[in-house]
């Protein structure tokens, strides 16, 4: 695809509808390779923005996390970076503020909370609840 | 195909549902989903029994609905199948959704509609209600007017809705019990020929393959979703010249001539019935009895094509008309009936503004006989000679009680 499609006319749309995730045909070690180093097909919704959609946004503690993966597994659209088994952050761009990540967290206190999406994070980082005692709600 | 050829005679008796299980064998259909629904369920019931007879090659997937058996088909279509189905009624109702998924995706799946009324009140027999539900579902759809029709032009369904230009699925129809329960002498292809005509599938991005991975049904906005549509349209628009290339092929090896429009003693008329389905046969025979009988020149013209609809060559066959009854059979629900709508669009911009009116008739399979179509001919010829309408513009032909017509002229 050589022409942006918001440039294209009716004539020049794929069949159907039909979007292709890569440009090129693929193989199978493509499964090794870092989705950062994929080229992905401009249709990708890798190469869309969707951060804007949030109202909230979850940050992640690095202090408090235990590398569960329960976030990674669960986030709806692989906002959370993990590599080797060891989360990296949160991928802001395709991050649309679900909160489902913070729900999945086994920790006490959690290592992901949501703030309003205007806070800075090193701040929301010092606003950390503390752990909760048995009982405590 | 790995699965037994059939030997067939070369002439065979077939009802119209065996006309369509035969096309699809013959065609090789990859998968087919069955759900049953009167009048069509033998269609997909003699199907079953080829396949229990190792003369299918492809599955058969048994769904829960109507709805599931066309997602079925989607499914298999996307993933690069040939797939078809066969429907009536309640069950196309409850289809219509996934259809325009269907056609939406641009996946070719072969539905045979056996046109049947749409309930409440409850009926099992043919009228063009579920045909009419499916106008704007963006499928090609061809009309046969008996058994033999509804073999070759299910055949050719495949031909056309693979085409490489084409890409849409198709619909083909015939009518509910007077087709489809009715033995009539069929003329079938033999099992290579009828393949070699249809050829073998070309899958074009299917989802199975692998190395190239590809999204089907996307979401697309306001910033797409027109130019899809147009897309789509322009290729059902241009779907025309294929269905004439492929009804040319056709008819180099079977001998059978299909139109785009078909018509009878048009040519000098004055007057014309324009119908779907079986009723064209019936007024084939009221045409010639009334020139005989009465020298009024009458003619029929059906459609074989109901979409895309033929606008221009519909038009240009009538331009020496005087009147015109444009039979609907279908219960019109607050306004004219679709093919009177169809036909006036047609006309109107052309030098042709023959007297039109509408006659909605046979709703849930009610007879029109010989005689009725005689009974119609006199008065459109009437008509003609006074140069005006007799009555209303339309009027539902052949009801109980007093005469009921509406829209004043
Ligand atoms: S908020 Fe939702 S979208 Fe964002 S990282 Fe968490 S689970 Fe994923
Ligand atoms: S769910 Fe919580 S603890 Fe587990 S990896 Fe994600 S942030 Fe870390």
């Amino acid at each position: 695809m050589s022409k942006s499609i918001k440039e294209m006319g009716w004539d020049e749309l794929v069949p159907g509808a039909a979007l292709f995730s890569f440009d090129q045909v693929i193989d199978y070690t493509l499964a090794e390779t870092n989705p950062e180093d994929r080229t992905y097909a401009e249709t990708n919704s890798k190469n869309l923005y969707v951060g804007d959609w949030r109202v909230m946004k979850p940050v992640w503690n690095t202090e408090l996390c235990i590398d569960c993966q329960n976030c990674w597994i669960y986030c709806p659209d692989s906002a959370v970076i993990s590599r080797n088994k060891e989360i990296q952050g949160i991928d802001y761009d395709h991050c649309k503020g679900c909160g489902i990540c913070v729900e999945v967290c086994p920790t006490n206190p959690k290592s992901l909370m949501m703030f309003n999406e205007t806070e800075k994070n090193e701040l929301a980082l010092t606003k950390w609840p503390v752990k909760k005692e048995k009982g405590e709600k | 195909m790995n699965s037994k050829q059939m030997e067939l005679n070369k002439v065979e008796v077939w009802d119209g549902n065996t006309c369509n299980a035969q096309a699809f064998r013959q065609a090789a259909v990859d998968v087919l989903a069955a759900y049953p629904i009167t009048p069509s369920t033998n269609t997909v019931e003699t199907y079953a029994s080829f396949h229990a007879n190792g003369y299918v090659d492809g599955e058969i997937i048994m769904v829960e609905s109507e709805h599931a058996a066309m997602s079925g088909c989607v499914g298999a279509g996307a993933a690069g199948g040939r797939v078809a189905t066969a429907t009536s009624s309640q069950g196309c109702a409850l289809m219509v959704e996934v259809l325009y998924q269907c056609s939406g995706m641009r996946i070719p799946v072969v539905l045979c509609l056996v046109n049947r009324a749409l309930a409440a009140p409850l009926n099992v027999n043919g009228d063009h209600s579920d045909m009419y539900l499916t106008r704007d579902a963006g499928w090609i759809q061809l009309d046969s007017f008996n058994a033999q029709e509804a073999y070759d032009l299910t055949l050719c369904s495949f031909k056309i809705g693979e085409h490489k230009d084409v890409r849409l699925p198709v619909i083909s129809n015939q009518d509910g019990f007077l087709t489809s329960h009715t033995a009539q002498t069929v003329r079938p292809l033999s099992d290579k020929v009828a393949y070699d005509f249809v050829g073998d599938y070309l899958q074009v991005n299917a989802m199975l393959d692998f190395t190239n991975p590809v999204t089907h049904g996307v979401q697309t906005e306001h910033d797409w979703h027109f130019e899809h549509k147009a897309k789509q349209h322009a290729a059902l628009m241009g779907s025309l010249f294929v269905v004439e290339e492929v009804f040319e092929e056709f008819e180099k090896i079977s001998g059978r001539k299909y139109n785009l429009v078909e018509s009878y003693k048009v040519e000098d008329a004055d007057v014309v019935i324009v119908c779907l389905g079986t009723t064209y046969e019936t007024a084939m025979i009221a045409v010639d009895a009334i020139r005989e009988e009465t020298g009024i020149k009458a003619g029929v013209l059906a459609p074989r094509l109901f979409r895309p609809f033929p606008l221009t060559q519909l038009a240009s066959k009538l331009q020496n008309v005087k009147a015109i009854a444009c039979m609907d059979r279908s219960a019109p629900g607050g306004t004219v009936g679709t093919l009177y709508n169809e036909v006036a669009g047609a006309l109107f911009n052309t030098q042709a503004r023959p007297i039109l009116k509408n006659l909605v008739y046979g709703l849930g399979g009610r007879d029109i006989i010989v005689n009725e179509l005689k009974e119609i001919f006199v008065s459109l010829n009437e008509e003609a000679k006074n140069g005006k309408l007799n009555g209303k513009i339309q009027t539902l032909h052949g009801v109980r009680g007093p005469e009921l017509s509406f829209y004043e002229h």
